[in-house]
């Protein structure tokens, strides 16, 4: 836990800081069940502009269906979703990609046979906006933009240190760069939120340490705001600014790391408890 | 028996070389005839992973309806241009009644579904057009007909017809221009990214319906060009579906994911063919052509199982 102690201290120290800032995304009272499992039974939090806000739980707590129904991968049967203000039922992926929320998932899911910069680049395809009839008839243009597309590409490739990989298909490469690339895809969609599905799950702590460093450095550097999952309990309390805790599909604790570290209910959930 | 089997038939192709080509050429014209076929069906197995059984039915439909509106008194050109709008309309169709309340159905469930769609469009285009056979409109579409003769060697003869060069060059063209669309264009590497991961190509935005739709689009204008060309060596009748299924044995050779694949594929069927029932055809009583494909593909299939170009098969354990 040692290792995040110098990015502890940049980290903005929870309720006085994000009072006062602006709502982007709420949901509330949402239900998810498929069939007769319920997934997620009436959660309601809010992730706040420019924050980074955690969501831990044991495992099969709902921590996961919860981003799929923020990126619209799932439709919750009951309760409403506002992101900037407005509230729906239900996102498609499609909707929330094109504004603006980008993710990760637990398991990687990168295109394996393209190479860390296409990879990347796919990022790009909201931005694009020359249509494909264009492409074909006249390429001046197209061109034009996929270069400017490209020199975005690149600062991020530069930004996380990936540039050794550019060429490489990714379906070659080690877990941990495989995850760093992913993360690339991600910001290349400038997103208002980053939806991050356990960015360090199987790292080391070197890779870890690199990892976190690239989330503070989001975080700060271009005011994304950040939502993750996350096991690694001294990962959570040191990125996250507010935490919410679930539980058997249940939100069970929320708000600073140090006070939900403290919550009773939440020792009790990970510890177990005698009944 | 040997010396028929292993030396005759190479004696006779050093005797009668003006044979031998004429043989090559038909192979060749054949060869491309299938690859454009098989390119169908890898352009829609690629962005979806489905099998699409009603690829073969497509070919006889767009032929049949190009046809069926010039009877009815449009212009030739007019009728080709409204067919390209109808296989829009159809692939528009597929995408919205049959792909998009099917997605994330097991494989298996959407092959069913376009062998359903096949059945649809038999009976559709039947009760539009008729269900009798039909003669391509090649002259008003200002393809060549005739044929020329060149002179080989001292006393031989090459006889080639000029559909069947008009045949090559259209699907040389075709395959280049969609290599150009899907390797170099936005669009391109959309489709590369639904058919590598669809979770992932749906994260970045990636419309899964807008890809099946122009992948559908794009496979029916093939078909389009299959049913134009088949349709003009023959004529246009269901019967054409048969050959579609020619398609197979092309896929299994060239891999069910490469467009290079579905090409040297098809040209290896192609040739194997000609060259099998003519050289050695006579050997079984003839009429080989119409299994040595399955054979030919059979015997691949033992050393390379996916396919000379597909993408290589490895589970990690």
């Amino acid at each position: 836990m040692n290792a995040f102690a110098t990015d502890m201290t940049a980290a903005p120290d929870g309720v006085s800081e994000t009072a006062h800032r602006e709502e982007l995304l709420r949901v509330d009272n949402v239900s998810l069940s498929f069939g007769g499992v319920k997934a997620i039974t009436d959660i309601s939090f809010d992730i706040l502009k420019g924050e980074i806000r955690a969501i831990i739980g044991p495992n099969g707590a709902g921590k996961t269906s919860m981003l799929n129904v923020i990126n619209g991968f799932y439709h919750p049967q009951e309760g409403t979703i506002t992101w900037r203000g407005k509230e729906r039922r239900k996102m498609k992926p499609y909707e929330a990609a094109s504004q603006g929320i980008a993710r990760t998932f637990q398991n990687v899911a990168l295109f394996k046979g393209m190479t860390t910069l296409d990879n990347i680049m796919s990022g790009r395809s909201l931005k694009m906006h020359r249509s494909f009839f264009w492409q074909v008839i006249w390429r001046g243009p197209a061109e034009r933009e996929e270069i400017e597309h490209r020199r975005k590409v690149e600062d991020i490739i530069d930004f996380l240190e990936i540039q050794a990989i550019r060429k490489t298909p990714v379906g070659r490469l080690p877990y941990g760069l495989q995850k760093r690339v992913e993360l690339g895809r991600a910001l290349a969609m400038e997103p208002d939120l980053l939806l991050l599905d356990e960015p360090m799950a199987g790292m080391n702590l070197e890779e870890k340490e690199d990892m976190s460093r690239f989330i503070l450095d989001v975080n700060q550097e271009f005011g994304t705001t950040i939502a993750l999952i996350e096991h690694d309990m001294g990962v959570v309390m040191d990125l996250s600014d507010r935490v919410v805790v679930l539980d058997y599909g249940k939100k069970i604790a929320d708000g600073p790391p140090e006070e939900v570290q403290a919550n009773q209910n939440v020792i009790d959930a990970y510890l177990g408890v005698s009944h | 028996m040997l010396y028929d089997i292993f030396i005759d038939p190479f004696v006779q192709m050093y005797d009668m070389p003006d044979f031998f080509l004429q043989v090559l050429w038909e192979g060749f014209v054949a060869g491309i005839l299938y690859a454009l076929i098989a390119l169908g069906f890898v352009l829609i197995f690629k962005a979806s992973g489905v099998f699409n059984f009603a690829q073969g039915i497509m070919v006889v439909f767009a032929g049949l309806t190009l046809v069926g509106l010039n009877e009815n008194g449009v212009p030739a050109y007019l009728a080709l241009a409204l067919t390209i709008a109808a296989m829009g309309i159809l692939a528009y169709g597929v995408e919205r009644v049959v792909m998009r309340p099917l997605v994330n159905q097991p494989d298996i469930i959407l092959l069913m579904a376009t062998i359903g769609l096949t059945y649809f469009l038999i009976g559709f285009g039947e009760f539009v057009f008729g269900g009798e056979p039909k003669q391509m409109i090649t002259e008003e579409l200002g393809l060549p007909t005739g044929s020329t003769a060149f002179e080989f060697g001292e006393r031989g003869l090459v006889i080639l017809q000029h559909i069947d060069i008009a045949a090559a060059v259209i699907a040389v063209l075709m395959v280049a221009a969609l290599g150009i669309f899907f390797n170099k264009t936005r669009i391109g590497r959309a489709l590369r990214a639904v058919a590598d991961d669809h979770q992932a190509a749906l994260s970045v935005g990636i419309s899964l319906n807008q890809i099946w739709a122009i992948v559908w689009f794009a496979a029916g204008l093939v078909a389009l060009a299959t049913g134009i060309m088949w349709g003009a060596r023959s004529d246009v009748s269901f019967a054409l579906e048969i050959v579609a299924f020619k398609a197979l044995p092309v896929l299994i050779l060239g891999g069910f994911t490469s467009i290079p694949g579905a090409i040297v594929g098809g040209l290896i069927i192609g040739f194997g063919e000609k060259i099998g029932e003519l050289y050695w055809g006579g050997l079984v009583g003839g009429g080989i052509e119409s299994w040595l494909a399955y054979i030919i593909a059979l015997i691949f299939l033992l050393f390379r199982p996916q396919g000379l170009f597909g993408e290589r098969i490895i589970e990690r354990v």
